[in-house]
This record gives structure tokens, sequence and C-alpha cells, in this order.
């Protein structure tokens, strides 16, 4: 990945009446990267989306593309495109016209825009469609069209506003894959948003997660799974068991009474820290050899493997396991101590109010 | 098979009561029309009555209400396009109310909201004056074509603006974006975009003008002051005053080939509209 900002937000903050939207939100996106804006709906993604395509306007704050300072430029002057949550091809004209909007406003010869249909086309799985309308294709053949469409214009960057969300389970997931192979075909920098973890760890090389109209994270997708920086991320970004405890020392933390080596250090002595462990790090051994004692409290088989509560010391603990404990078994509990990750605890109200039922 | 034929008779009960309506004051009436116009006063066929409107008096009257609807047509599209615009971009929450007012003056009847036209535009009416107390010339507007013009047009007006800002409303404002987006500046979006898109509203507008324009003999009595004659003045004196339904209904079937192929023009635009590309 190449290490220039090919798009530097600096600052930019958004109203919407008496509404902030954004508040004084910094990024930049490099040249060649997949870049996932991630959040519940109302977080300010895609308002952070329709700036970088001249749609909204900041308050305060510069978007600087390229070197540019982009930020009152409109729409049609910006080198990137966009793909829109509900496709937005034009019903009057034919696939092939559709595709060919952009190329016919910048006066492409004939030749020039026939080519580029067919090449939009292959590239997208959907060779012959030409002539089609757009209402005779599904959800999923829209979506590749409107693709195309924006790739014919070799933007320098793709803004894909959660492309995927109309569509059903299995259709998303091969769609995943398309605009990964995609994106490593065309070598053009993608910047996605979605509220969906899953699309987003799968696809990403950066994510950004956002709420209320912060910044809560940026990292690689393992990073944000694996060591989320705060109760927010940890709990938006897969399932998660969050317990406030007591950091004895280095390598040792009391979660609910009971002492767990854990690999962090540098959060002084006896202080409190929020302790975040994923459901399948969870190791559920026979009462005598766990660090803390339970029983399973229900039971549900979810394929892959069964998902079980466990009540102890005093929180319901959330596991994953292949392994299957009946109701009622008597367990122990052991998590290996790379599987700890120590968060400070959120020092204002603001911060805590990073709403967990999300 | 026996919830079939049910379902058939369910289905002509509740059609039945429009069925009727339709065959008892559209069809017969429409059939009424054939015949006098097709027959002569002792009920032998002929053309003579259709004939008629090739005598220069006809013909002249025909030709004014031609062109006289084309003109009210035109200028009801060139005000009503720029305001549904305009409506549009606004995005009010109460939209409803805001066409209401268009429709408003609808609600006031025809003849009187003609009538309140001919004191404005009299030679001592309410517009001359106006003009004289700013120092201008009056104008002599009054029994003019002009006159009959503005009447058309402030009375068919809401029937252009309706399915104009219809057509435009619906337009989703993601085409609008993924226009601009794909690098068209404002004036290509209108072209390639919108209009397109708005043309079924515009071209049922235009019927919805052109078509009462065409047949009206109100407006021309009123506003005219019987010295402009439309064709609907003459299929109107036929029927009063000289009570010769034969040359009546005979001018009236010149006008609904008028009248039908003007809808056949509008049918075949719209097909195309559908289906193929207009740039």
């Amino acid at each position: 990945m190449n290490e220039n900002k090919l798009i530097d937000l600096q600052h930019v903050t958004k109203k919407f009446g008496d509404t902030l939207v954004l508040d004084d939100l910094s990024l930049y996106i490099r040249e060649n990267e997949f870049l996932t804006l991630l959040g519940p709906s109302g977080c300010g993604k895609t308002t952070t989306l329709r700036i970088l395509g001249g749609f909204e306007q900041p308050d305060s704050g510069r978007v600087i593309f390229d070197g540019q300072d982009i930020t009152n430029l409109p729409p049609h002057k910006r080198q990137l495109n966009t793909v829109f949550q509900k496709y937005a091809l034009f019903p009057h004209m034919n696939i092939a016209e559709n595709i060919a909007f952009g190329l016919r406003i910048r006066k492409k010869s004939k030749q020039y825009i026939q080519d580029k249909i067919k090449y939009a086309l292959k590239l997208v799985n959907l060779d012959g469609y030409e002539n089609r309308m757009p209402d005779s294709l599904s959800g999923g053949q829209q979506q590749r069209i409107a693709i195309a469409r924006a790739i014919v214009n070799e933007p320098k960057i793709l803004l894909l506003d959660e492309p995927l969300g109309a569509l059903d389970l299995k259709l998303r997931q091969d769609m995943q894959y398309e605009l990964i192979r995609l994106k490593n075909e065309l070598g053009i920098t993608f910047v996605y948003v979605t509220h969906d973890q899953e699309e987003a760890l799968t696809m990403s090389d950066t994510i950004v997660v956002m709420n209320q109209g912060y910044i809560q994270q940026i990292g690689t997708p393992e990073k944000i799974y694996n060591e989320p920086e705060n109760a927010f991320v940890a709990d938006f970004i897969g399932e998660s068991n969050i317990i406030r405890s007591v950091f004895l020392e280095d390598r040792l933390v009391e979660i609910l009474g009971a002492k767990f080596p854990c690999v962090d250090t540098g959060f002084g002595k006896n202080h409190e820290v929020d302790v975040v462990i994923r459901p399948e790090d969870i190791d559920l051994v026979a009462p005598e050899q766990g660090t803390l004692c339970g029983v399973v409290t229900s039971l549900i088989f979810k394929g892959v493997h069964y998902e079980m509560e466990v009540q102890a010391g005093g929180f319901e603990w959330l596991v994953h396991s292949t392994d299957l404990c009946a109701v009622g078994t008597q367990v122990g509990i052991h998590v290996d101590p790379f599987d700890i990750q120590i968060m400070n605890v959120p020092e204002s109200e603001d911060e805590e109010a990073v709403n967990l039922e999300e | 098979m026996k919830n079939k034929k049910k379902a058939f008779w369910n289905q002509a009960l509740l059609s039945g009561p429009y069925l009727l309506w339709m065959g008892l004051f559209i069809l017969i009436p429409l059939f009424i029309v054939l015949y006098y116009g097709l027959t002569d006063g002792s009920g032998a066929f002929t053309l003579e009555n259709v004939k008629k409107i090739s005598e220069p008096i006809y013909m002249r009257s025909l030709l004014l209400s031609l062109k006289l609807s084309l003109y009210s047509t035109l200028i009801c599209l060139l005000i009503a396009y720029p305001l549904a615009m305009v409506l549009r971009s606004l995005h009010l929450k109460n939209q409803n109310l805001i066409v209401m007012v268009f429709i408003l003056p609808m609600w006031i009847n025809f003849l009187l909201r003609t009538i309140a036209w001919l004191t404005i535009l009299e030679n001592n009416g309410v517009l001359n004056s106006f003009l004289r107390l700013l120092g201008f010339q009056g104008l002599s507007i009054i029994n003019t074509p002009a006159a009959i013009v503005v009447g058309m047009v402030y009375d068919f007006l809401p029937f252009m603006i309706l399915p104009v800002y219809n057509s435009l409303a619906k337009i989703d404002d993601n085409l609008v974006a993924a226009s601009k987006d794909l690098g068209a500046n404002s004036l290509q979006t209108f072209r390639r975009v919108i209009l397109p898109l708005s043309l079924p509203g515009i071209i049922s507008g235009i019927t919805m003008v052109f078509i009462p324009s065409l047949t009206t003999f109100a407006i021309s009595q009123i506003l005219g002051g019987g010295k402009q004659n439309l064709i609907g003045n003459f299929i109107e004196q036929q029927f009063l005053l000289y009570y010769d339904w034969n040359a009546g209904s005979g001018l009236s079937l010149v006008l609904m080939i008028f009248i039908l192929i003007s809808m056949a023009f509008v049918a075949k635009f719209d097909k195309k509209q559908e289906g193929t590309n207009l740039w």
C-alpha cells in the first residue's frame, strides 16, 4: 500500500440544524487503500462520505484531495465517483447508456465509449446486458451496473454508500468477494460505508469506527477486533464480554474477584479498567481447573458453534464453543492471558454515552 | 370453476354502475353525435355536415382555435415548469398545501373566474386604471385574441402544474446526485435526467390544457366579446341559435379528429419515452 495521503479531512465539523453530526473529524485516506467507515446509523459515516463526494459542505474544516483543497468544489468537478445505496440507475436509459453517461459528458469518442462499456460489463460479469433496461435487472445486477457506471470514468477514489445493504445474505457475501477482486484489478482507492461489521472486517484494509460524530478507533480489521480501544468498539465489532475490573499490577488483572494473568502492562496498580473477552476465547473446563466457576444457564445451536451463557462470579458470560455443555452443567472458566484485552474506563459521561445496545 | 363464476359476477356487480355510466353518458352520446353528424335532416347519409368545415368562416375559426390553444398551452408550460422545479427543490414538508394553493382557484366557478378577468381587462377595467395611475397609456386587450389566451392560461394552468409537478416530485434525488457525481453540471443534469424523466408529466399537462382550450366557447364569448369566434362558438351556435344539430355534430366530429390526433401523438410519444434514448 502506498503511503501517499490521497484524501485528508482536516477538522471537519458539520451540523444539521442543532444536531452536531460530525465534530472536529480528522482522517486521511491513503492511495490504493480499502477504507471502511463503520458505525451505527446516525454516527456520521454517510455525512462524511457525502462531504467527500461534494454533496454536503462542511461547516468548518477542509477537504484536501491529492494536495488540493476541494472543500468547496461542486461534485461534478471532483475526480471521484459514488456508488449510491439504492443504485440510482437512470430509469429512462438502458444499461449501455447508463454506463456511458459520464463518458458522454466528457465527450469521449464513440469507439472509446463502446470499448469502455464492453470492458466494464465484463469486469462486473454482465456481458451482453447493454440493451436491457435497469428495472429488468435484479438488485444484485443493478448494483454491479452502478459500480460499472462509476468505474468507467477512472476515478481516483470510488465512494460506496452501503452498496450491499439491499441485497440478501448470500448475494451480499458473493458481492463482498467481487468488490475485493474489483479493487485489486482496478487498483483504485475504495471508501466504503457500512453498518455491517462483518462486511467491514472481510473487505477492509483500514476500518474507521465511528459513533455520534466521533472517530472511536482507526486500525486494521485484526487490530480493531483483537484490541478494541473502548467498550463501544468492542461491543460494536463482534460479540464480547465487557467487565469492569481491577488492574492489580502488570500482567495481572482481577476479574469478578478472580485473578487472571494477562499480557498488558502500564495501566498502573490497583487501577479500575474495562476488560474485553471475546466469547470464542473463553475455554470451558472442569470446575476445579477454571479460574472462575459457574453454571451453564442457556444453550443455543448456531451452526458453526454453540452459544452458551454461563453464570459465574455474578456475571452472565457469553461463550462460543464447538463443544457442548448441557444447561445446568458446572463448569470452570479459563481464558488465555493474550485473549484478555484491557481498556481504560471512559473518563467522561460523553464517552460513556456510546450506547451499548447497538 | 364455481368460484371463477362467482368472481366474475362479483366483478360485474362492482363495475356495473361505472359501465352503465360510461354507456349512458359517454358512448351513447358519442353515437348520437356520430349519427347526426353523418346524416341530413331527413336521416339520409351525407358528408355535407363534415365538409362544412372547409367553408372559409369555419376554417378561419378552426385555425384561430388551434393557434390560441397552442399559445395558451405553451404559456402554461413556461409558467408551470419553472414553478414546479422550484416547488420540487424546496423539499417542503407540506407540499400538498402548496399544491393546493394553485388548485384553489379551481374551486371557484369557471364562468365567474372568467368574468372576473373581464372586469380586469376591460378598457376602463382594473388593469387600465392601474396603468393610467402610473402614467402609462391604457391597453386595449379586451375582445382581442390576447384576452382569450389570458383567460385560457388562467383557467387551465392548474391542469399543467399538477402533472408536471407530480412527475418532477417523483424523480429520486439520488438520480440528480448520480448525474452530478458522473460529471454533469446543472444544465446537463437537467437536459439528460430531469427533463426526460418529467416528459410524461409534460405531455399529460399539454393534453390537459390543449384539448379544453381547443374546444372552449365560454372564454372566447366572455373575453372575446363575440368578435373572436372560435370553432367552439360556431358549434354552440349551430345547436343553440340555428337548431341545426346535423351541422353542429358535423363540426364536432372534425374537432374530435383533432383531439384524437393529439391523443395519438401523446400515446406515441409516451411509449417512445419508455424505451429509447432521447439524446
